[in-house]
């Protein structure tokens, strides 16, 4: 396209290239039927979990979510998953598909043969079916003070404090974490060291310490910078390559190293440094 | 069953419900705060929201100006009281998130950026690039970490008010995980608790969107206020019925019929304007009302594309070009590509209007304060009379925080000189919900499924209620609503777990779109004129004279609701014309 745009717009009668494809086919897109194997449990009756097959006719553009909700409506409705939003930003969703934690509602049919193998999130207790307790990560996420701890205070009436977009950009792809803790069912070392704060909660710290509007860095290294907080990561990078939301985590993570060992320096190599 | 005893209980833990939440610990820390949510407060749908928030900051705008384009585009059912109030705490409070870290779009000397949005003069709606919604949820939730007397309760399912003496003293709720009932005892509630989107079978809300807080509060005996207004989205998805954000047009996107044309021009949104280069209030750029109406005149006229997801027109923003549309629309190109397999870079993207908000809900007035002593609402629950016939985009965002504020306020005043609460008598009115959930479990006479019964619903809302509507199928729609609430006693549930049973929330959900359903359909039925979101084939003409007023429903068991109505208030902007001509009439 040109950079100075037409004054009429030209004629879509015959769409463009690429977009017939895109407009399908009249009439109903091939249906598909779809076995899924679904982890089961419920506490008060089962000792142990146990796998339940369902076939459902899926459409081929649906997504594992649609899958799941069929089978809730017309095949069996004590099956239990949470979900929302099905546009992958309520982070309700997540749950192991082939071993892979993944947001039902962003995991497309398409990309998966055989029969499909849906769990509750790895590294997590099951409360039910695929409903698992997030308490741990909850708790984790209030550990490090993930709020503005301005550097000045300064009343409404004064204004906004100013950022510029350079500063913006600096932060902003660390706050884009949806917080549906599929890094902590991908996260090895969470998994041996159920204690390390974990991806998805160093990240937000390492948010608002890159904040330019924000003074608290030193309070939230109190738990971040610890043998629970970063130092407890191995960079398998795991964390990064599953996020949904195109986080990077294991960035995150190698820069706070990074800053966190300037401040050692500071503080016990240079005479009368503070960090 | 367990009794927790707090000052204030909140239900709802998105944008509404965490701004009350957090003003209340910040008025007064020794306040004991409930907040009560069947979900996590990071899966609220206020997370979904894209666009932006309208609130005047830039020299060339005015409260006027914001005042005339909410009044205007709400078709004057707006209360201009309640306008007024809010056009001057919009600014207030969306500087307040910018304080607490939101990530605002900025200018490149730092201030923040404003973009242009449907139905406003004046670029004023802030922006955190297409994920605004999201952006202000986590800073709001992320803040209220920091408050030691806000005590969440996440996963519990509000079920019935606790009503003695007149006023509202508590709440009864399911713990999900444990199926446990607790009461809540408290001095005031506010509920925050969403709308009903979901009463349709195509929509942008999320499933957690089913009326649980308007249909609490209505059951409770407080009336429901303009129900029948319901919002079509001009632009969703045609298969997941996914918003693409109205700044895909704000940004300079436009709308083309199959030949081509864009057809708004021929629909009192005309002259055209350049391609790429759009005007404030008009074309692309009108209210949400008109631009999904169009859409249904195209459709009569013969003039979509059929896709496979039936009939579409297209939303082209190819002239923006990559950097921009990665810049500021970077979650409608991931919704496009992912969900429909369309790149916005290089096509157009077919959509279909959806139902998105209800402009009615609870009724509250312009304290957030509902006609039942002790009862506060805020949020897309409520209806406080600010969006009229149809809300303008970005107004509701700033709407949750205005009004969730204002409820805080109003719930700490109504804490003066409370009589002591009878706690016998709360308790038996707990009984009351325990011997409900008991009967649902142990029904042996179950005839419908839960599912069932949803579908009917959802045809009957979509094909009797939607953008254009008949006295015929108005009744029609009463008749099959009323219906199905007396089936809906015969519900069968199937699960019988104590332990997280989505069956049971399903059918407790089914329970509460019915109950708005009704309201719905009886006070578009009453309506016998055209106004904003609500349009009659039968009676196309705004009625002044019988209509400038509100639609008051009030619950009567499983007999039909009685209506009654209140005055708009009118304090200096007379009913006019809305005039989206871009300044050529």
């Amino acid at each position: 396209m040109s950079n100075s745009p037409p004054r009429s717009h030209p004629p879509l009668a015959a769409p463009p290239e690429g977009a017939a494809a895109s407009l399908g086919r009249p009439g109903g897109s091939s249906e598909r039927t779809v076995t899924l194997e679904v982890l089961r449990y419920d506490p008060d009756t089962d000792s142990e979990a146990r796998f339940q097959r369902y076939e459902v006719v899926c459409q081929e553009e649906w997504v594992v979510l649609d899958a799941l909700n069929k089978v809730k409506a017309d095949i069996d409705p004590t099956l239990n998953y949470r979900w929302s939003c099905h546009m992958a930003v309520c982070g309700s969703c997540g749950m192991m598909i082939n071993g892979e934690p993944k947001l039902s509602c962003h995991a497309f049919l398409r990309n998966y043969e055989g029969v499909i193998r849906i769990e509750p999130l790895a590294n997590f207790p099951i409360e039910r079916d695929l409903v698992v307790a997030p308490d741990d990560f909850m708790d984790k996420l209030k550990r490090v003070k993930p709020y503005l701890i301005p550097k000045q205070e300064k009343p409404i009436s004064e204004g906004e404090y100013k950022q510029t977009p350079a500063q913006l950009m600096k932060y902003r792809q660390y706050s884009m974490c949806i917080n549906c803790m599929l890094c902590y069912a991908a996260c090895p070392q969470y998994g041996l060291t159920p204690s390390f704060i974990g991806p998805a909660a160093l990240t937000l710290a390492h948010r608002y310490n890159q904040d330019s509007r924000d003074g608290g860095r030193k309070e939230r290294q109190e738990v971040a910078a610890t043998h629970e907080g970063v130092w407890e990561c191995t960079f398998v990078g795991a964390c990064s390559e599953v996020c949904p939301a195109h986080v990077d985590p294991a960035s995150a993570l190698q820069q706070m190293k990074i800053t966190s060992s300037i401040d050692w320096i500071v503080e016990h190599l240079i005479p009368g440094g503070k960090p | 069953m367990e009794t927790i005893t707090t000052d204030i209980a909140i239900v709802g833990a998105g944008g509404a419900g965490l701004r009350a939440a957090i003003a209340l610990a910040e008025t007064n820390p020794a306040l004991r705060i409930a907040l009560i949510s069947k979900v996590y407060p990071m899966r609220s749908h206020t997370c979904a929201a894209e666009g932006g928030a309208a609130g005047v900051i830039k020299p060339d705008d005015s409260f006027d100006m914001h005042f005339d384009d909410t009044v205007g585009g709400g078709d004057w059912l707006s209360d201009q009281d309640c306008v007024e109030y809010f056009i001057h705490e919009a600014p207030k409070e969306l500087l307040q998130l910018e304080h607490w870290g939101c990530p605002w779009n900025r200018e490149a000397d730092g201030s923040v950026s404003v973009r242009p949005f449907g139905g406003m003069k004046k670029k004023r709606t802030w922006f955190a690039a297409d994920k605004s919604g999201f952006h202000i949820l986590h800073t709001l939730f992320q803040t209220s970490l920091k408050f030691p007397s806000i005590t969440r309760y996440d996963e519990y399912y509000a079920l019935d008010l606790l009503v003695d003496d007149g006023r509202c003293q508590g709440l009864t709720a399911m713990e999900m995980r444990s199926g446990e009932l607790r009461q809540f005892h408290a001095k005031s509630v506010i509920i925050a608790g969403g709308g009903a989107g979901r009463m349709f079978p195509f929509s942008t809300n999320g499933a957690i969107k089913t009326g649980d807080g308007m249909a609490m509060a209505y059951r409770a005996g407080a009336p429901l206020k303009d129900m029948e207004f319901v919002q079509y989205h001009p632009t969703g998805l045609p298969n997941t019925g996914s918003l693409l954000t109205e700044a895909c047009r704000g940004e300079g996107g436009i709308l083309v019929n199959k030949n081509g044309r864009r057809y708004l021009q021929d629909y009192g949104m005309g002259p055209e304007t350049p391609v790429g280069k759009p005007q404030l209030k008009t074309m692309e750029l009108g209210p949400r009302d008109r631009v999904s109406q169009a859409y249904w005149h195209e459709l009569q006229k013969g003039n979509t594309v059929t896709t496979q997801w039936g009939e579409c027109v297209l939303l082209d923003m190819r002239h923006l070009g990559e950097k921009m549309i990665n810049e500021r629309l970077p979650l409608v190109r991931e919704l496009a590509e992912a969900y429909l397999g369309v790149d916005i870079v290089r096509e157009a993207v077919p959509i279909r209007p959806v139902v998105h908000y209800m402009m009615g809900g609870i009724s509250t007035n312009t304290a957030a304060a509902t006609p039942l002593p002790g009862l506060f609402a805020a949020g897309e629950c409520a209806c406080v009379s600010l969006n009229g016939a149809n809300r303008l985009g970005s107004n509701s965002l700033v709407e949750l925080l205005v009004f969730g504020r204002r409820a805080a306020l109003s719930a700490i005043e109504h804490l003066q000189d409370l009589p002591p609460a009878n706690t016998v008598a709360l308790n038996a009115r707990a009984g009351e919900t325990q011997a409900r959930i008991d009967e649902l479990f142990s029904r042996s006479d179950g005839t419908e499924s839960m599912s069932g019964l949803r579908k009917e619903m959802m045809d009957t809302m979509e094909k009797n209620v939607g953008i254009y509507r008949t006295e015929a199928g108005l009744k029609e729609g009463v008749d099959k609503i009323h219906e199905l609430r007396q089936r809906y006693r015969r519900v069968i549930l199937t699960d019988k777990s104590s332990v997280f049973n989505t069956d049971l929330f399903q059918v407790l959900e089914l329970g509460s779109m019915l109950d708005c359903a009704e309201a719905v359909t009886v006070g578009a039925l009453a309506r016998k004129e055209s106004r904003g979101a609500h349009q009659r084939l039968d009676f196309v003409e705004r009625d002044d004279t019988n209509y400038l007023r509100h639609t008051m429903v009030y619950h009567q068991g499983m007999d039909s609701p009685r209506i009654d109505y209140l005055d708009v208030v009118i304090t200096k902007s007379p009913p006019g014309v809305r005039d989206y001509s871009g300044d050529h009439k």
